[in-house]
């Protein structure tokens, strides 16, 4: 089938088999690498994209079903708000308090923040631990990953913040 | 884990999407994809032909029909969570939804893909099968419906015709002046596949009286099941009175048993959560037990 | 060098590795793409003992897109089995099954294809013909003469049998006031890391190089995949800069390294295995300790605990792989931190019919601890005697060390007590109490537990010596390189891959600490095993002692080298000279500016002393400090440093329900000196996670036909951030004498006690309805059926 899914704000058009899943094309089509692939059947949350702004999994879908929407990726959580090297408010707090080792649940989790603070900007900490509660780690007991979170939430509320470009 | 390849259509109706059903041996439908895409990824389900419903009109509204809310199967888990005419007119599917999968899940997920699937532990299922939920799918050009109460018959296995496809589920409002509903559930973690859940809903007078007390039970057995208490409205509802119709209403279930949890447990933990859910409603009544 | 303050280490500093991972631009070895590429999937035979018959390949291999499909036949006749660290060789390991299939999920074919898709279609097409065969399943079955053995040609099941008595043990126990007995089960479960193992392997014809990508935690990794093959060591060029996407011991990937390797040289094309999660959770590098233990203490009225006796049965799965020494690792804290005098140990390993397992973060350290934790709940109980007080009564003190224990480690230092006091003063101990006993009366099961454990560390890996005479072993080291280039910039090399441990932040923090420079300025590199000097993984909780020791030492020597410099330059003794941020200062106000011996090393050589290098470049290359010796009488001193921790946590649950929930949880740690107090605290929650899924959730379960329940993530229970509470952690430091900066190890930290201290607080719970539970995970359907059994009316019979 040849289909055309819009990424990060750019249309990406190939020929691909209907059993594609929307994760594997995100990787292997559109070549964006930082969503990763920990369990392919929907537990471990590492494959977390923004689909028209809310986190779903990306290897629950089919690369067909995603035509139409807007897809979004670690790679433009911060839309262009900021430039290529420099962390948004989110990534620079999980940096702050070090809510990763390994990083490879951290697209996942990040983007899990991301969705929770668009929708509930001043979460309390069990908010924050139950938004994170689809993505497991093995490496950080989430402790600093909750910490990160009110971290990020916090500085969210502060002035100055640059208005989210992110769909 | 890929999964074997298929062929994809997106049907704009509802006969076309039958049409399809009924063109390839092993057919099936895709709504949110949350149960279906893991199955074809371990190879578990290997549909020659997956029909996306996703583009036809209708199947995502939640509409008042008299003395039913009639909630289209394509209405995605998230959005009925905070829908209000849901809150309003079928508190217990709302209470339910709040124990189904993650965020990320619901998004995706919809009302009427989880019927379909019918897990024996899914939430939404035993919702159904407790209220007496009427399903309405289109077969071959007509209409068929089954009430949720008959339509689960074992594990992912339902009434449904291999050619039918579900488009609405029917709730019935609550029938009283009043009503108390009691949602609970029990897994090894939140939101794992429930061990025991137990869905209560209680009609009542302008006092709060009970009139009728509908309980399902799931996560124990096969299929969700409706356990009928013979508890009538003149009845007190004590702890002793509900805890034993509860226990006499248990003996007629076959438990699951499985290196998650024993048969034993599954019966005295689901007891216990019936019981928990009739107080939550009595509750909700300005009574208790 | 061990001062109490310092102006890099132990300060807040954010982890460098953290910046490329939170913006989605780790180099994981998914991401690694190569024209012409091809990709494998496996076919697992789902019988746990059979006889391959016939395999055919045709139509798999008719299919477009499939390039090759290979066979255990082929491999063994292509190729040396897999290394075997154990005198056992009847016991024989490949890639693939060879004449026989022996655990359920083995993989029998693999398939190189051009996608993965394609070559898990090609799967579906081979025809596999087998004979069933009797299987063994049960380590004490296996234990029997008569139980089908796993590998016909070893004649027995037995892998290890080995018996050691350290002091006087019978005479202890006939002189002890009291003797009890117990067995407690740990079962099989792992660290399961997100990411699975994975590898690209790639053969130069022309330059007859094999290039290795992979997702890999182990030493000697290179020198083993050229072995097997047959090649030269400078023949392997493994790349140390793929970032590893969690391991935590279990990423060994030797059978995958050495099937793409015969590929890639057979095919002539990069070849890629990226376990799924079926193959990984079956087959591939997943399954951990199993292990039953049978334990005697003998002990005094007062408390005293004088001897023990350790029976340790381990469940080793189909092939050696690392199991064995997974038994011998705990020698070396085998009395805890307790003043135990004597100790027989029994050490068995068998082979079943169940996956391999391969090593476990604390490489038996965190199973052992649960025997030894349970062993002191247990005399207490005995005794009628508070937990805390045995403990304290039987505790090391501070001033007893460097203390030795009766297998031959001696521990460096630790003052237990203090720390101790330090936790039950953060949790108010009192107050936990009074709260646990409220709880209790409001209808609520209760139980507090507490575990008091070391984290040996370092990684003087001398119980392979210690288990097999025929491995003389005794060189444990680990190394790094420094450059000061042209413009004064400094970069490192270090010679391995990680997980996540931030050894880039170790080594920069260290190395800014000695030459007095901006961490943030110096650039750690990961060069490929063939530019790199020999190291050993990190395992056993070893970097921040042994690279962080061999990257201070190479600092060392630039920053003497630079004082040289300008010794030379201002005519004066270099002794007499302070050194500050790359400046050199003589006491009468003359001052080297950095710029200036940077100058000299790489333009001036006339400026230089006769017959000094020109440049500034260093190495080192450390061995583990106490290490260097072969066993005598079955002893051996293992690990040099000895970290500590002691964990308190509070668990609730309504009796009929039976879900554990963590109330409270506290543990105080005392790891020496610190050297990046976020990585060691993550490290820490992470390894209290990890505890929290052994103790109730995790288990690669087996049904009694030999197939695996736990497939995948919908049965092998993992906890998310509900399960696992908020946890506080109670800092303390009793620097080690025996290294660079008084550090010690914190890669096993949490692990190591949270299951001993979460079984502690279940049995707290239920003890008064006479319930023990002796093996692990608790499961609530356990907890709620053994409550119901006990306090059923007329039922008189506690549950074990």
């Amino acid at each position: 089938m040849d289909i055309t899914l819009k990424i990060n704000n750019k249309d990406i058009s190939a020929s691909v088999e209907a059993r594609l899943s929307l994760l594997d094309f995100i990787r292997d089509i559109a070549g964006l690498k930082g969503t990763h692939a920990g369990c392919e059947h929907g537990v471990c949350g590492a494959c977390t994209i923004l689909l028209d702004g809310e986190a779903v999994r990306g290897c629950l879908m089919l690369a067909v079903q995603a035509e139409g929407s807007a897809i979004t990726t670690i790679e433009a959580v911060n839309g262009a708000a900021h430039p290529v090297g420099e962390l948004g408010v989110i990534q620079d707090a999980f940096c702050e308090t070090h809510g990763l080792q390994c990083g490879y649940c951290t697209p996942g989790m990040v983007l899990a923040a991301q969705a929770l603070l668009k929708h509930n900007p001043t979460p309390t900490r069990d908010q924050a631990r139950d938004a994170i509660s689809g993505n497991i780690c093995r490496c950080t007991g989430y402790v600093q990953i909750i910490d990160a979170i009110m971290v990020a939430a916090e500085r969210l509320q502060g002035p100055n913040q640059p208005a989210d470009q992110t769909q | 884990m890929k999964a074997a390849s298929f062929d994809y259509v997106r049907p704009q109706t509802l006969d076309a999407a039958c049409d399809y059903l009924a063109s390839a041996p092993n057919a099936r439908i895709i709504a949110g994809g949350q149960s279906l895409v893991p199955m074809l990824a371990m190879r578990l389900a290997r549909p020659a032909l997956i029909v996306d419903i996703v583009h036809i009109d209708g199947l995502s509204s939640i509409h008042e029909d008299g003395n039913d809310l009639v909630v289209g199967a394509m209405v995605r888990q998230a959005s009925a969570l905070s829908n209000p005419l849901i809150a309003t007119h079928v508190p217990l599917l709302a209470k339910a939804l709040a124990h189904v999968g993650h965020p990320p899940t619901r998004t995706r997920g919809t009302i009427g893909g989880s019927v379909a699937h019918a897990d024996p532990s899914a939430e939404i299922p035993l919702v159904a099968v407790a209220l007496g939920a009427t399903l309405h799918l289109r077969d071959s050009g007509s209409d068929i419906d089954f009430d949720a109460e008959d339509f689960f018959i074992g594990p992912m296995l339902t009434l449904a015709p291999p050619t039918a496809c579900l488009y609405a589920l029917q709730f019935p409002k609550p029938a009283g002046a009043k009503c108390g509903t009691g949602f609970h559930e029990i897994a090894p973690r939140r939101s794992d596949y429930a061990l025991a859940a137990a869905a209560v809903h209680i009609n009542a007078d302008t006092n709060g009286t009970p009139q009728d007390l509908r309980l399902a039970i799931g996560g124990v057995s096969d299929f969700p099941q409706r356990l009928q208490l013979g508890l009538s409205g003149h009845d007190t509802f004590t702890n002793d009175t509900v805890t034993g119709a509860i226990d006499a209403a248990l003996d007629g279930v076959d438990f699951v048993e499985d290196m998650h949890a024993s048969a034993a447990y599954r019966r005295r933990v689901v007891a216990e959560l019936a019981r928990r859910a009739i107080q939550d409603a009595l509750h909700e009544l300005g009574r208790s037990l | 060098m061990t001062k109490t303050t310092y102006k890099f280490l132990s300060q807040p500093r954010r982890v460098v590795e953290d910046r490329r991972f939170v913006a989605g631009k780790g180099h994981y070895v998914a991401d690694y793409d190569q024209a012409g590429m091809l990709h494998i999937a496996l076919l697992p035979c789902h019988q746990p003992a059979a006889k391959i018959d016939s395999i055919d390949t045709s139509a798999a291999l008719a299919m477009p897109g499939v390039i090759d499909v290979v066979t255990g036949a082929e491999l063994a006749a292509a190729i040396d089995p897999l290394m075997n660290g154990l005198d056992t060789p009847q016991v024989r390991r490949y890639p693939l099954a060879v004449g026989q299939v022996r655990y359920a999920g083995e993989w029998v074919c693999a398939v190189a294809a051009e996608s993965r898709a394609i070559a898990e279609d090609a799967l579906e097409k081979i025809r596999l013909e087998t004979t069933a065969l009797p299987f063994v399943l049960d380590a004490e079955q296996a234990l029997q003469n008569d139980s089908p053995p796993v590998h016909p040609d070893h004649k027995s099941n037995v892998l290890l049998d080995k018996k050691f008595e350290w002091g006087p043990v019978d005479e202890d126990f006939a002189a002890a006031d009291h003797e009890l007995s117990f067995s407690v089960t740990w079962g099989r479960n792992s660290t399961v890391p997100i990411e699975t193992f994975g590898v690209v392997a790639e053969w130069n014809a022309w330059e007859q190089i094999l290039d290795v990508r992979a997702s890999v935690q182990m030493p000697k990794y290179a020198d083993q995949i050229a072995r097997t093959l047959g090649l030269s060591g400078n023949q392997i060029r493994l790349h140390y800069d793929i970032d590893v996407g969690g391991s935590y011991g279990v990423k060994r990937g030797i059978k995958h390294a050495v099937l793409t390797g015969y590929l890639a040289r057979k095919l002539h094309r990069p070849v890629r295995l990226i376990e799924d999660r079926l193959e990984n959770m079956r087959a591939g590098d997943a399954h951990g300790p199993e292990r039953k233990f049978d334990v005697s203490v003998a002990f005094d009225k007062d408390g005293t605990v004088r001897a023990m006796k350790m029976r340790a049965l381990d469940n080793a799965g189909a092939y050696a792989g690392r199991a064995p020494f997974q038994l011998g690792k705990p020698i070396g804290a085998i009395v805890g931190p307790y003043r135990i005098g004597s100790v027989a140990y029994h050490a068995l390993s068998v082979t079943t019919n169940k996956a391999a397992q391969e090593a476990v973060r604390g490489f038996g350290q965190a199973p052992t601890n649960y025997a030894l934790e349970t062993a002191m709940d247990r005399v207490a109980t005995f005794l009628d005697m508070d937990r805390l007080v045995l403990r304290r009564h039987n505790l090391i003190k501070a001033d007893e060390f460097p203390y030795l224990i009766p297998s031959g480690s001696t521990y460096d230092s630790g003052d237990y007590h203090t720390v101790i006091d330090k936790v039950l003063t953060a949790a108010d101990y009192p107050k936990l109490v009074a709260e646990c006993d409220r709880l209790r009366q409001s209808g609520m099961m209760a139980g507090i537990g507490i575990a008091a454990c070391l984290e040996p560390s370092g990684g003087n890996a001398s119980f392979e010596p210690l288990l097999n005479d025929a491995n003389k072993t005794t060189t444990w080291m680990e190394s790094c390189q420094l450059n000061i280039d042209a413009l004064g910039t400094v970069t490192a090399r270090i010679h391995t891959t990680s997980s996540g441990q931030g050894h880039e932040t170790l080594v920069s923090t260290i190395v800014g600490e000695v030459l007095d420079l901006a961490p943030d300025d110096i650039r750690v590199t990961r060069p490929n095993s063939l530019e790199s000097l020999p190291g050993n993984s990190p395992v056993g909780s070893r970097m921040a002692i042994m690279l962080g020791g061999a990257a201070a030492r190479a600092a060392e020597k630039l920053k003497s080298k630079i004082i040289t410099i300008a010794a030379h330059r201002l005519a004066c003794d270099a002794a007499s000279l302070d050194y500050k941020a790359g400046d050199v200062h003589a006491a009468d106000g003359r001052k080297v500016p950095f710029s200036d011996i940077i100058e000299a090393a790489h333009r001036q050589i006339h400026k230089l002393p006769d017959g000094m290098e020109p440049g500034l470049a260093s190495f080192d290359i450390m061995q583990v400090p106490t290490g260097g010796a072969l066993p005598e009488n079955g002893k051996v001193q293992m690990y040099p440093c000895y970290s500590f921790e002691f964990h308190l946590t509070l668990v609730v649950f309504d009796p009929i329900i039976g879900k554990p929930e963590i109330r409270a949880y506290y543990i105080g740690h005392d790891c020496g000196t610190v050297i990046n107090p976020a990585i060691v605290s993550g490290m820490t929650y992470g390894g209290i996670a990890h505890g929290i899924g052994a103790a109730l959730f995790e288990e690669f379960a087996y049904d009694d036909s030999g197939q695996l329940m736990t497939q995948s993530f919908l049965d092998y229970l993992m906890p998310s951030s509900h399960e696992v509470p908020d946890i506080q952690i109670v800092k303390h430091s009793t620097p080690s004498p025996y290294t660079v900066f008084g550090q010690k190890g914190s890669g096993e930290s949490g692990y190591l006690g949270a299951p001993a201290a979460i079984a502690s607080a279940i049995n707290n719970a239920v003890a008064a309805h006479g319930i023990c539970f002796s093996k692990l995970p608790i499961r609530i359907s356990a907890i709620s059926d053994a409550i119901a059994a006990a306090t059923t009316p007329g039922n008189t019979n506690a549950v074990k």
